[in-house]
């Protein structure tokens, strides 16, 4: 039930309380909410768009789960390993570790709640290979395990009577005097209206913050408002500045630019060229990798074939590192008509082949782009995908350093380090969303009084919300978004240097001012103009953040790639970036030491080390591995699987 | 290129008009983009809802020269642009401004399907399915949830008075989802008979044609459910050993019994959008 209080100039807003309050809906917000709705809790899920349409649908590989369905050999401490190898060593060990242990529970979990995985021939849930991971470790749905997930999540939170409140954008968290989080404002975006939520324990599950970049696979969604929150609200930030550009978005049209090519293209075959036909990642393979990659193309294709005796093609180079030769190659003008380079299949597998593993990039180029990617080569180029920074959060109990405030999925920070996974996404939302909830359930059923906050504060967002109402002759909000996009793609891309960083800030400035003098016309009701004026302000913090972070990081580690330092520096290897407000509103960064791993983790990386009883080292050319998505569902045997992890430095 | 000019629904529950909006063609573009440079020029509170913009999450839903389809998926060169475009919300849902309609029938009917009641598991604690029988179910999980099989579907596009009694196409490829869950045991037959309007469908299938994802609503759902629901109900044999041998089979109370919350769908639900039960959402 909710009740109503008045504010200044016949303004009301509409309370609501529960013990927990879940903001955003994609995995690990209905993760969390489910977990502290089996508690008993009094629980409220509230969603910027209507359930079931999170960001979380369109991932399509798979959730990475060390259940050891297809390889017996995997376990969580090569999971582990492979994640903090793909993640440059700057992951928070302790969540590398739980996301390893907890991710095959997770799976089975969903399907006890009617998930249906692809089957290995005897039964059991198939799992399919991705970069970077030792063994198939992917449990999957075709090429849609995200709408799978989300789905069950979505039919589970149903089955328990969860309450959900969509289209509701949330503003802002409110502190109560004793400095806990208290309460979240924000408004119905159908009505206008404004509401604000009061709770015991929140849980922020806002996803990320693709949207304040100009090419893009994230959706309209994505745009910071929990980074902002938990920042305003004054939670530490880790590492903003690691950011991940995957190499393969679509290019053209150019409506469709950003949208992903899946990373399956090229393990199922697919090689890059540019405008002069010639397979270009040969000329891109660093020195570190030279040990594990082929350097012909006769090597590179024997390689889908015969893993033992041949090197991985340089195509299946980490992200980062495809990512920057494809900008490289585009900038030396040898870019493909629309700006991107070609990614092509179709000249090497069958029609058949290729309809069959990868039907939704066929289907997504023959309706968007008109191409038929059995007959003529795509065209691609980096795209951003992922913020592995965030807020940062207490391994075990997703907390943050604000009291009463979680956080789990791609607004946390440090599970993924400098780089992400893939396949880790989908598993990161299941365990820390799973451990969110029940955390924020702690919290709340020990916290004692009624959360309360300060109706001054509330009237402040309320009125900062509706200003661009009143004002008369203002920019356009789309106007500032399209020149924030231009800025962040052009400055605080793929490839930084410090002098267009700071460009980049004095242009942040100048588009914090023009954003605080935005006009929308027309109704409150879904007035997407206005939805947007109350975007930017998290779009623009959240630019900040990475913008800083990228300044300080002076070296590149994964997803952060610096021009005027282009090696990794160990000591750098060592810290987070750590950001945060202080009570005046100042940015402060300060660099802080990682959490230390304990021995017997740190015995894994250990040179040669062999992370399981019969996982081998991983020196490039013996490697053996799996290059198929297991489809017949039997374990390899006999076949030693020793493929390197592919995003591993 | 020229201009193209799309002729766009304005208004809410109160009414409103066609408003045209002429713009730029702009090559490889869909019906969405020139929404989006719309509301980034001449209306920026042009309401529509979109998401993911790749077909997969099914926000985009309307109707576009009369026939429903996602607007991401809609390319603007495979229509003809001699005449203006008419951009229409979905008709069978209530408005609630421009091109976006209260949806919350369909979170109402999700809240009265009795959920997954798993077997037990195999001594390991996990499941063994096979692929063939998981490809089934697989197909129905394609659903995106457009609503656009709702919005065609006559029963309740013609007939307001049927919602309450009327699951619709995307609610009968769940039940025949579970139907076919090779870990289900709950039986939901009377359920779809006698509250979920089963019989009502007269197997048209508009909701087929319209599937953005392909799914063969009818022949592989409706129909299918339909002999089941008839080989239960009105078989006479299996009435008389239903009359002589104890059931084995768990009743529809039985199953309703796991449905989360209020079991049938009160007018009151279905009408005033404000009404729907905070479970529904605030849509």
């Amino acid at each position: 039930m909710s009740t109503t209080i008045d504010l200044a100039g016949g303004e009301t807003l509409e309370l609501h309380d529960f013990d927990v309050v879940v903001i955003g809906a994609g995995g690990a917000g209905l993760r969390a909410a489910v977990e502290a709705k089996q508690r008993g809790l009094r629980t409220a899920l509230v969603c910027k768009s209507l359930l079931g349409k999170a960001h979380t649908v369109m991932a399509e590989g798979g959730a990475a789960a060390a259940m050891g369905n297809v390889w017996p050999e995997d376990n969580w401490q090569v999971h582990f390993r492979d994640t903090m190898r793909g993640g440059k060593m700057l992951n928070n060990w302790r969540m590398a570790q739980l996301h390893a242990q907890e991710s095959p529970d997770r799976i089975y979990e969903l399907e006890r709640w009617g998930a249906l995985f692809d089957r290995t021939k005897d039964g059991r849930i198939l799992q399919r290979d991705f970069g970077g991971h030792r063994y198939a470790r992917l449990a999957h749905v075709g090429d849609r395990t995200g709408l799978e997930l989300i789905r069950t999540l979505q039919q589970r939170a149903v089955a328990l009577g969860l309450e959900v409140f969509m289209e509701c954008k949330v503003l802002r968290l409110l502190k109560d005097s004793t400095g806990q989080v208290s309460a979240a404002v924000g408004y119905w975006r159908p009505t206008g209206g404004f509401v604000a939520f009061t709770a015991k324990a929140f849980v922020l599950a806002t996803g990320g913050v693709g949207k304040a970049w100009k090419y893009t696979s994230n959706s309209w969604e994505s745009t910071g408002d929990g980074h902002a929150m938990a920042l305003w609200a004054g939670a530490d930030m880790i590492d903003m500045e690691c950011v991940q550009f995957h190499p393969t978005g679509m290019v053209w049209p150019l409506s469709v630019r950003g949208i992903l090519v899946t990373e399956g293209v090229r393990g199922d075959g697919g090689v890059l060229r540019n405008s002069e036909g010639r397979r270009f990642m040969f000329d891109y393979i660093p020195a570190m990798f030279a040990a594990e990659t082929a350097d012909t193309e006769a090597e590179a294709d024997r390689w889908y074939d015969d893993h033992i005796n041949n090197r991985r093609p340089p195509e299946l180079l980490p992200r980062d590192e495809v990512a920057r030769s494809i900008n490289a190659e585009v900038k030396a003008g040898r870019g493909s008509p629309h700006g991107g380079v070609f990614l092509d299949i179709a000249s090497r597998r069958s029609a058949d082949y290729i309809r069959r593993r990868l039907p939704s990039m066929y289907h997504q180029f023959k309706e968007l782009a008109g191409v038929d990617i059995t007959q003529e080569p795509m065209e691609v180029g980096p795209t951003c995908h992922y913020i592995m920074g965030g807020v940062r959060v207490d391994a075990d109990t997703a907390a943050t350093t604000v009291p009463g405030l979680f956080a789990a999925g791609e607004v946390a920070g440090g599970m993924h380090g400098s780089n992400r996974l893939g396949g880790n996404s989908l598993s990161d939302l299941l365990v820390f969303g799973r451990r969110a909830g029940m955390a924020a359930a702690d919290f709340a059923e020990g916290r004692v009084g009624q959360p309360g906050f300060d109706e001054a504060e509330a009237r402040q967002v309320v009125a900062d919300a509706l200003a661009p109402f009143s004002r008369e002759d203002g920019e356009n909000p789309y106007e500032v978004h399209h020149a924030l996009q231009e800025t962040m793609q052009s400055l605080v891309g793929i490839i930084r240097t410090e002098s267009e960083l700071r460009q980049a800030l004095d242009e942040l400035a100048t588009l914090e001012e023009r954003a605080s003098h935005v006009a929308v016309r027309g109704g409150r009701a879904y007035n997407p103009g206005w939805n947007l004026a109350t975007d930017l302000p998290s779009m623009l913090a959240v630019s900040q953040l990475v913008t800083r972070g990228a300044i300080e990081r002076r070296e590149s580690r994964g997803g952060h790639t610096r021009d005027d330092y282009p090696k990794a520096d160990p000591e750098l290897g060592k810290v987070n970036m750590v950001q945060r407000l202080d009570e005046r509103g100042q940015w402060v960064l300060t660099p802080e030491p990682l959490p230390q791993m304990p021995p017997e983790l740190a015995a894994l990386f250990d040179e040669g080390a062999s992370t399981s009883a019969n996982g081998a080292a991983t020196d490039g050319k013996a490697g053996a591995a799996t290059a198929g998505d297991g489809r017949d569902g039997q374990p390899r045997e006999g076949q030693q699987s020793t493929q390197t992890t592919e995003e591993g430095r | 290129m020229g201009d193209v000019t799309m002729r766009i629904w304005r208004g809410d529950q109160n009414g409103g008009q066609f408003v045209d909006y002429t713009v730029p063609e702009v090559e490889g573009e869909v019906v969405l983009d020139v929404v989006h440079r719309i509301q980034a020029g001449p209306a920026p509170d042009l309401a529509c809802r979109w998401n993911c913009k790749a077909g997969k999450c099914g926000s985009c839903s309307a109707e576009i020269n009369g026939k429903p389809r996602l607007m991401c998926m809609t390319r603007m060169d495979q229509l003809p642009t001699e005449e203006p475009i008419v951009l229409a919300p979905m008709r069978t849902f209530p408005i609630i401004r421009d091109l976006v309609t209260d949806v919350s029938f369909n979170y109402v009917m999700a809240r009265q399907l009795p959920p997954l009641k798993p077997r037990d598991p195999e001594p390991d604690g996990t499941y063994r399915m096979q692929q063939v029988d998981v490809e089934r179910g697989q197909e129905f999980r394609k659903c995106i949830e457009c609503f656009l099989c709702q919005d065609v579907c006559h029963v309740i596009r013609d007939h307001e008075e049927n919602k309450p009694h009327y699951a619709g196409p995307r609610f009968f490829i769940r039940y025949m989802e579970l139907e076919s869950h090779p870990l289900d045991t709950n039986d939901r037959r009377e359920l779809l008979r006698q509250r979920m309007g089963i019989g009502l469908c007269n197997i048209t299938k508009c909701c087929t044609e319209v599937c953005p994802e392909g799914i063969k609503i009818t022949d592989n759902a409706i129909i299918p459910l339909k002999e089941r629901v008839v080989d239960g109900a009105y078989d006479p044999i299996a009435w008389l050993g239903r009359k002589i041998l104890r059931r084995t089979k768990r009743s529809a109370r039985e199953v309703a019994a796991d449905a989360p919350a209020a079991y049938a769908p009160t007018s009151e639900d279905l009408g005033e959008r404000r009404a729907v039960p905070e479970t529904a959402g605030r849509a």
